[in-house]
C-alpha cells in the first residue's frame, strides 16, 4: 500500500461531491484525505484526494474518476515536487504551570496562538503531514482536550499551473433532430 | 426513420425559437428536436405536467406500459435493436424507482437509454413529500451521468446533454430529473446547437503506434482469437470485423453480449465463450497465445478463475473505455478508440504488411480448433420418457423464424439455450440481459424491439419463472398494437437455480419448484391478455405451433412449450472454477490431442 495525492479539477455543480465519494465506496478505494474548494477559475472547483492504494488500483481509481461528466482533469502530485500541506486547530490544557513549556513549543513549531483561556491554548499549525504528527507527539504528555484537521491541500513546484490549458470547454454539436440509422 | 410530416401541433413551429413556453412543453420539444420518435412510460403526479404536451405532440409517440420495470426495458430492447437510444419517462418516487433496474441493466451492457423521471416540485425537495425519492442519488452508480432540472431554462441544454452523454462514447443510461415546478414555469424554447461539456471527451480514434503495436502481434502470434465483445455491436462494427477476420484468418468467438456481431455460420466462428460456451471457443482463449479483445470486457463469467485464465497468452485490449483496459486482465497492448474505427484501422495495417509479404501462421492452430470444434460440438440428450426437450423447441424456433428475426430473452438456462441454439447471423438480432442478469427482461424488451422495428419478426424467448415477473405488458401489446410472439420455455422450476441445486446442493431442491405447468395457465393468461395463447408438449407438435404462432400478426402470441425439467445448460465451467475444468456434459471433461499443436 502506498499513499497518492491527486488533484482533481471538477466542475463546480451540486452532487459532485457525492459523486467522488460513492465512486470510491462503490469501488472499494480508500480516501484517506479529502479536501475541496474554489480555484481561479469561477466554474471549477479543485479536490484534493489522498488514497492509500497500490500501484495498479490506483490506475482504475483514476480512470474511473476520470470516467465522470463532470471530472475534467487529474494529475497526482509527487510529494517532492510539491507544497502539500493541512492545517491543525488543537486545544491543549495549559495552565499558569505549563503554559510557558507549551508557548516554547509553539515557538519550535512556528505555530500559532490562536485562542487562550485560564486552563488552555488553542492553536493553529500549518505544514505537512510529518510536521504535524510530530507536533502532536510533543504536545500530547500536556493533555489534548479537542482537535480538528482540514484535509490535505497540495500544489506543484515551478511555475506551471495544471488547469492551464485544461478547461476550456470545446463544443460539441447537439444531437441532431433527424434520427441516425 | 423520420416521422412523416404531418399537422404539427400549435407548440411546435420551428423558428419560433423564443416563444413563452411551460417547462413541460419545453421538455416536450426538446424530445422532439433530440429526434425522439417513441417513449414509453407510465404517468403520475409530479411528471404529470408532461403529459399535457405529450398529448397534443404529432411526432412523439408515448406507449402506456402497464409497469415503469416494462418501460425501461422497453426502452432498452429498442435501443438494442435498432442502435437508437431508447427513451422511458416516469413519475417521482415510486414511479422512479421502478426504473432502477432498467437502469442498472442498461449500465452494465452500454444501453444508450435516456430516463426522465418527474420530481416533487423543487421547495418540497429534501422534506420526505409525498412520492418523494431522492433518484438523483439513488441512479448515481448505475448511470453513466444524472441530472436534476429545478428551472425551466435549463431542460432543452439538459435533455440534449442527455442524449448526446446516452448514445456517445460507451453509450449508457442518463437519467433526468425535473421537479413540477419546473414543468410547469414559464420559459422560452431554444434548442442548443453546441453542447459544453469540458469532462467528457471519449477518444475515439486509436493512436497509430498501438495500431501498429497489435497488428506486430497479431502477425507474431501462432495461436491468435478475436475475443469479440458487445462494444462490436454498439459500434456497428460487424462489416469491419468479418473484414479482419477474413483477411487474417484467425478464429473468432463472441460472447454473450456479442451473439450477432460475426455469423455463427462462419467456418472461423468457434462461437460463445464462458462459462456456458462451446468448448471450442473456452480452448480457444484458454490455449491462445494471443487474445485480441474488441470491446468484450473480461468478464468473470468470460474468464472464468482471472488466475488460471489463458495463461500464456498477451493481450491486445481494444475498448472505448479506458477504465475496462486492464480492469481484470493485464494488458500487452491497450487501444482506446471506438471499436470500428479501431477494427478498420487493423484491417488497413494488416493489409499493408500482407502486400509486403507478411502474414501470421496460424495453420496449425486453425487445424486444432476446427478438430476440437467437430469433436465437442454443442448438443443435448433427449430425454428418454419422450417428453419435451427445451434445447430442441429453442433450436426448432431458431431455425423456422430465421436469422432475419430479433430474440429478446430473459435470464436463466432458456437465455443460456437461446445464445446456443438460435443461429444468429446478423447484429442486433439477439437482446438479452447480458451483465446485470434480470428476469423478467425478454417480454418488455422484445416489446421494445418490436416497436423499433415493426417489420421484424420479434421472439421473446422467456422462462415461466422471468414470464412471471412482466407479462402485463401483453396488454400493452395488445392495446397498442405491438404483435411480439413468446416462447414460455415452461420447465415449470427456476431452473438454472435448481440446475446448481442438482449440481452442487445435493438435489436439494429449495424454492424453485414454480408449478407453472398448473398455475397459471398460460394459454388462459395470454387470452386474457387478447393475445393468442397455445401450448405444446410434445416434439411431434413442435413445428406446426412455432407455424401457427409464425402465421399471426395482429395479436400477439403467447406459446406456452412444456419441457423436460431436468434438462440443464451444458457445457459448464463451475463458478469460480478455471476454464480449464470445463465439462460438456456431467463428469465430462474434454480431452485435447496437444499434439497437434
Amino acid at each position: 500500500m502506498s499513499k497518492h495525492t491527486l488533484s482533481v479539477l471538477v466542475e463546480d455543480k451540486p452532487g459532485v461531491l457525492a459523486r467522488i465519494a460513492g465512486l470510491f465506496s462503490r469501488r472499494g478505494f480508500n480516501i484517506e484525505s479529502l479536501a475541496v474548494g474554489p480555484t481561479e477559475q469561477p466554474e471549477i472547483s479543485r479536490m484534493t484526494i489522498v488514497v492509500n492504494v497500490q500501484d495498479s488500483p490506483l490506475e482504475q481509481v483514476t480512470k474511473q474518476l476520470n470516467k465522470l461528466v463532470e471530472v475534467i482533469k487529474i494529475v497526482e502530485l509527487d510529494d517532492h515536487a510539491a507544497v502539500v500541506r493541512e492545517l491543525l486547530l488543537v486545544k491543549v490544557k495549559a495552565d499558569a504551570d505549563t503554559r510557558g513549556q507549551v508557548l516554547e513549543i509553539v515557538q519550535l513549531f512556528k505555530a500559532k496562538v490562536v485562542d487562550v483561556a485560564t486552563d488552555a491554548i488553542t492553536i493553529q499549525i500549518t505544514g505537512n503531514q510529518g510536521k504535524i504528527e510530530d507536533f502532536l507527539r510533543i504536545l500530547e504528555p500536556f493533555g489534548i482536550r479537542e482537535l480538528v484537521q482540514s484535509g490535505v491541500v497540495a500544489v506543484g513546484r515551478g511555475g506551471r499551473s495544471i488547469s492551464d490549458r485544461t478547461v476550456r470547454p470545446v463544443p460539441v454539436p447537439a444531437p441532431a433532430a433527424a434520427p441516425a440509422g | 426513420m423520420q416521422a412523416a410530416p404531418g399537422p404539427r401541433a400549435p407548440n411546435d413551429e420551428r423558428g419560433a425559437m423564443s416563444e413563452q413556453v411551460t417547462g413541460a412543453q419545453s421538455l416536450v420539444r426538446a424530445l422532439e428536436s433530440a429526434g425522439v420518435e417513441e417513449i414509453f412510460g407510465i404517468p403520475g403526479g409530479a411528471i404529470l405536467p408532461a403529459y399535457d404536451p405529450l398529448y397534443d405532440s404529432q411526432r412523439l409517440r408515448h406507449i402506456l406500459v402497464r409497469h415503469e420495470q416494462g418501460a425501461g426495458h422497453a426502452a432498452q430492447g429498442y435501443a438494442a435493436a435498432t442502435g437508437r437510444t431508447g427513451v422511458c419517462i416516469a413519475t417521482s418516487g415510486p414511479g422512479a424507482t421502478n426504473l432502477v433496474t432498467p437502469i442498472a441493466d442498461a449500465y452494465m451492457d452500454s444501453v444508450p437509454m435516456v430516463a426522465i423521471t418527474g420530481q416533487v416540485a423543487s421547495h418540497a425537495i429534501g422534506t420526505d413529500a409525498f412520492q418523494e425519492a431522492d433518484i438523483r442519488g439513488i441512479t448515481m452508480p448505475i448511470t453513466k451521468h444524472n441530472f436534476l432540472v429545478t428551472d425551466p431554462d435549463d431542460i432543452p441544454r439538459t435533455i440534449a446533454e442527455a442524449f448526446h452523454l446516452a448514445s456517445t462514447g460507451r453509450p449508457g443510461p442518463v437519467l433526468v430529473d425535473i421537479s413540477k415546478d419546473a414543468l410547469q414555469g414559464q420559459t422560452t424554447f431554444a434548442w442548443p446547437t453546441e453542447l459544453y461539456l469540458p469532462g467528457y471527451r471519449p477518444v475515439t480514434r486509436p493512436h497509430a503506434k498501438q495500431v501498429r503495436e497489435a497488428a506486430k502481434l497479431m502477425l507474431q502470434a501462432r495461436r491468435p482469437v478475436l475475443y469479440v465483445g458487445g462494444g462490436v455491436i454498439r459500434a456497428r462494427a460487424s462489416a469491419q470485423l468479418r473484414e479482419l477476420a477474413e483477411l487474417t484468418g484467425i478464429p473468432v468467438v463472441t460472447t454473450l453480449m456479442a451473439r450477432g456481431a460475426f455469423p455463427d455460420s462462419h467456418p472461423q466462428h468457434l462461437g460463445m465463450p464462458g462459462m456456458h460456451g462451446t468448448v471450442a471457443a473456452v480452448a480457444g482463449l484458454q490455449r491462445s497465445d494471443l487474445i485480441i479483445s474488441l470491446g468484450a470486457r473480461f468478464d468473470d463469467r468470460v474468464t472464468g478463475n482471472l488466475d488460471s485464465f489463458a495463461p500464456h497468452a498477451k493481450v491486445i485490449h481494444a475498448d472505448i473505455d479506458p477504465a475496462e483496459i486492464g480492469k481484470n486482465r493485464a494488458v500487452d497492448v491497450p487501444i482506446v478508440g471506438d471499436c470500428r474505427e479501431v477494427i478498420a484501422d487493423l484491417v488497413a495495417m494488416l493489409r499493408q504488411e500482407h502486400d509486403n509479404g507478411e502474414s501470421g501462421d496460424y495453420e496449425a492452430w486453425v487445424q486444432f480448433l476446427a478438430g476440437v470444434k467437430a469433436k465437442y460440438p454443442l448438443g443435448y440428450d433427449e430425454p428418454a420418457d419422450g417428453s419435451l426437450s427445451p434445447q430442441y423447441v429453442i433450436e426448432r424456433l431458431g431455425a423456422i423464424a430465421g436469422p432475419e428475426a430479433v430474440y429478446a430473452s430473459g435470464v436463466g438456462q432458456h437465455q443460456m439455450w437461446a445464445a446456443q441454439f438460435v443461429q444468429y447471423e446478423n447484429p442486433n438480432t439477439w437482446i438479452n440481459s447480458g451483465g446485470a442478469g434480470t428476469m423478467g427482461y425478454a417480454v418488455p424488451a422484445a416489446m421494445g424491439a418490436k416497436v423499433g422495428r415493426p417489420d421484424a419478426t420479434v421472439w421473446a424467448i422467456d422462462g415461466d419463472g422471468c414470464f412471471q415477473m412482466t407479462n402485463q405488458e401483453l396488454a400493452t401489446c395488445t392495446l397498442e398494437g405491438i404483435p411480439i410472439k413468446v416462447a414460455i420455455i415452461n420447465n415449470e422450476s427456476l431452473g438454472m437455480v435448481r440446475q446448481w441445486q442438482t449440481l452442487f446442493y445435493n438435489e436439494r431442491y429449495s424454492n424453485t419448484d414454480l408449478q407453472s405447468k398448473r398455475v397459471p395457465d398460460f394459454v388462459k393468461l395470454a387470452e386474457a391478455y387478447g393475445a393468442v395463447g397455445l401450448a405444446c408438449d410434445s416434439p411431434a407438435d413442435v413445428d406446426a405451433t412455432i407455424q401457427k404462432a409464425m402465421e399471426i400478426d395482429d395479436v400477439p402470441v403467447v406459446v406456452d412449450f412444456r419441457v423436460h425439467r431436468d434438462a440443464m445448460v451444458w457445457p459448464m465451467v463451475a463458478a469460480g472454477t478455471s476454464n480449464d475444468d470445463i465439462k460438456f456434459a456431467r463428469d465430462m471433461a474434454p480431452e485435447f490431442d496437444e499434439d497437434d499443436l
